[in-house]
């Protein structure tokens, strides 16, 4: 018991915060630029699981985990134009479609699961990548930079979503159709088309947070292998108030609870696993009230737009 | 403005009570989306190499084609009935309730610790306080989520969603620990499912010989108390006013997060009476997967009942169908039953994606009736 703090303990309750966070971030970055255009997708979650699987099957037949990460992301992107369909073109209550999507997903992603592989497998997944020079620092470096490469990946993306967001015109025109669809729209900017783009985009980014869990991190696939990570990815994009930095911050506050009851579970400290299990879930909870009122949400969240309508 | 608005209202007074055109309409939009969710399953199943006739011959024969199938499909479509009736509210008043697994949850565990606990109360009153109970328990998984909205403007959609994993986990709790089943510790089977209730509170069986049990009853007659709540008493109206628009009936003084709370509330009770219903009418007992996914499939049930509580009655015993008929598809053509979750999912997509036509066509006749009397007039 006394050991529980110790430097190893510590190094390793971050090193495994550093590979919770990663699905979160890219299907939380997704998140953040189909929301930043005003459509709330809901579906993450589903997006994910199709993709985890399409990923894994892929590398399972053929071995090459390009290939997989690949098939994820036209997976995500398939399920992008479908939501995009019913939400942007068929102006669907974006919360219902939502669901729709994430039953759809987990539903075909069990079903081909059942009939293509029908066991839990393993793959050998993206194997860690040492970064010279700084892979060799004492105690950063084994948690910071010896991952595999999606992990990489996954924090690489905050800076350039964070640039593509506040640094060009392709982002401020996300935004502005987020903010006021009818303003852009005299200004001549395509609102459906921006939303279809920021929406696909966002699912293309699921697919890969998805791939990250099947060939990344966990190297399997199971039924309902995401347990609701996909919404706790929808949760953190309201936490981090539509901002990449602001997302990584939640993603890695929720990585590190949830990586320091796992630890608390191995090492046989005693809290029932029940409630340590819940505790991410509360602080989710807890995290959204927090912070509801503190950043303005994109006026037109969840708001389909029509022309003529004020 | 002013003749027009005359004008508008006799012409509502002539309308007819019953609307068979808006009827229609309602009807036609929704069940479309259901014929294209099984037309896309006719693809998938030849992909899977069934073949999709005696698939969904056995799907119809499983729901409808015996006694014990149809009672099957009444029994399936009860709870979804229940939590259909809570979405139906929280809904009118533009409230998101994600949450009808956590709330069913919250019953059923309810529901199993009362009767377990007052096991010597005769029938006619452990029953009702069950059912009550259970209803509250319910109501307070509902509550939490619907304060947070009302007061601190917390997404409903994401809380609720939060409480269905907190609710998922305090139940593996109990079943794991303080409501396990004594026999199966005696026997370390240590199955996570709890002792069986008292035979008392078993819900009564309506047709012998089969599981088909009173809370069916129960759940119609729940439904014509909605609706009558929902359109003939103040609260109701309010409940309405509020989810048509939240801004104009804040003009009008009534207490927009108030309603909010007590419509989220509400559904959590509905909900939870699901629960109640699952275990003191079918299991008997508390165990894992007990939900089967109600909460979700409620809402489809309620999206396709067009929101309203007397539609929600087809709509659920369409879905109970489904459900049952699924089971009998997956055995007799070796076809996953999670092809039935996918498609419901479809018919989500669909349905929720027809909702424009629907706007489209009510606009479009509220002109055409305001050119009819600029004619007369």
């Amino acid at each position: 018991m006394k050991n529980v703090f110790s430097l190893a303990v510590i190094s390793g309750i971050l090193t495994t915060t550093v590979s919770l966070a990663t699905p979160y971030l890219y299907a939380a970055i997704g998140e953040t630029f189909a929301q930043s255009s005003g459509v709330v997708n809901l579906g993450v979650d589903g997006i994910m699981l199709l993709s985890a699987y399409a990923a894994f099957y892929t590398v399972l037949i053929t071995g090459n985990l390009w290939l997989g990460l690949l098939a994820a992301a036209v997976v995500g992107l398939l399920m992008g134009l479908l939501m995009s369909l019913i939400s942007v073109t068929l102006k669907a209550e974006q919360g219902i479609s939502g669901i729709g999507l994430y039953m759809f997903g987990l539903g075909l992603s069990s079903l081909l699961f059942e009939t293509t592989i029908g066991t839990v497998k393993t793959v050998v997944g993206f194997p860690p990548v040492k970064i010279p020079l700084l892979g060799d620092i004492p105690v950063i470096g084994p948690i910071l930079f010896r991952n595999s490469l999606p992990v990489y990946g996954a924090f690489l993306l905050v800076p350039i979503a964070w640039w593509v967001l506040e640094r060009t015109t392709l982002g401020s025109k996300i935004k502005a159709v987020g903010q006021n669809p009818a303003a852009a729209d005299s200004l001549g900017i395509n609102v459906d088309r921006i939303r279809y783009f920021s929406v696909c985009l966002g699912a293309v980014l699921a697919g890969i947070a998805g791939a990250s869990l099947s060939i990344a991190l966990l190297n399997l696939f199971q039924d309902n292998l995401t347990a609701g990570q996909g919404f706790i990815a929808v949760a953190l994009v309201y936490f981090g108030g539509w901002s990449p930095w602001g997302v990584l911050g939640g993603a890695l506050l929720f990585s590190v609870v949830n990586s320091f009851q796992l630890w608390m579970q191995v090492l046989g400290v005693n809290i029932p696993s029940g409630i340590a299990i819940m505790l991410p879930y509360l602080l989710t909870i807890a995290a959204l009230t927090i912070t509801v009122n503190r950043v303005r949400q994109p006026a037109a969240l969840n708001k389909p737009f029509e022309r003529g309508e004020s | 403005m002013r003749p027009n608005k005359t004008a508008s209202s006799e012409q509502s007074s002539k309308r007819p009570v019953i609307d068979w055109t808006s009827i229609a309409m309602n009807v036609l939009l929704p069940v479309g989306g259901v014929v294209i969710a099984l037309l896309i399953g006719v693809v998938m199943l030849v992909f899977l190499k069934a073949d999709p006739v005696a698939a969904y011959a056995a799907l119809i024969d499983g729901a409808v084609g015996s006694t014990f199938g149809l009672t099957q499909t009444l029994v399936k479509a009860t709870p979804l009935l229940l939590v259909g009736l809570g979405i139906c509210i929280a809904f009118r008043a533009s409230v998101i309730n994600i949450g009808g697994e956590g709330q069913i949850m919250a019953g059923a565990m309810m529901a199993t610790w009362f009767p377990l606990t007052f096991h010597t109360w005769p029938g006619w009153l452990l029953i009702p306080a069950t059912l009550v109970m259970g209803f509250l328990a319910g109501a307070a998984w509902g509550f939490i989520p619907g304060i947070l909205k009302a007061r601190l403007r917390v997404n409903e959609i994401l809380s609720t969603i939060m409480m269905n994993s907190i609710a998922q986990q305090l139940m593996n709790l109990l079943l794991q620990g303080p409501l396990m089943d004594p026999a199966g510790i005696a026997a370390k089977t240590f199955l996570p499912q709890s002792a069986e209730l008292p035979h008392q509170v078993w819900l009564p069986i309506l047709v012998p010989t089969t599981l088909l049990h009173a809370g069916a009853i129960l759940a119609v007659v729940l439904a014509v108390l909605v609706y009558l709540f929902l359109w003939r008493t103040t609260i109701g109206y309010r409940i309405r006013a509020v989810g048509l628009n939240p801004e104009a009936a804040r003009y009008s003084g009534i207490n927009v997060p108030f309603h909010q709370a007590l419509a989220m509330t509400l559904a959590g009770g509905f909900a939870g009476l699901a629960g109640v219903v699952e275990v003191i009418g079918v299991q008997h007992r508390l165990l894992e997967g007990l939900t089967s996914g109600y909460g979700f499939t409620g809402i489809v049930a309620a999206l396709l009942g067009g929101l309203h509580p007397l539609g929600l009655i087809p709509a659920s015993i369409l879905f109970g169908g489904l459900l049952v008929g699924g089971n009998t598809m997956q055995q007799a053509v070796q076809v996953p039953s999670a092809l039935v979750g996918a498609l419901l999912g479809l018919v989500v997509l669909f349905v929720s994606g027809s909702a424009l036509y629907q706007r489209r066509w009510a606009a479009q006749r509220k002109t055409t009736e305001q050119r009819e009397e600029g004619v007369k007039a």
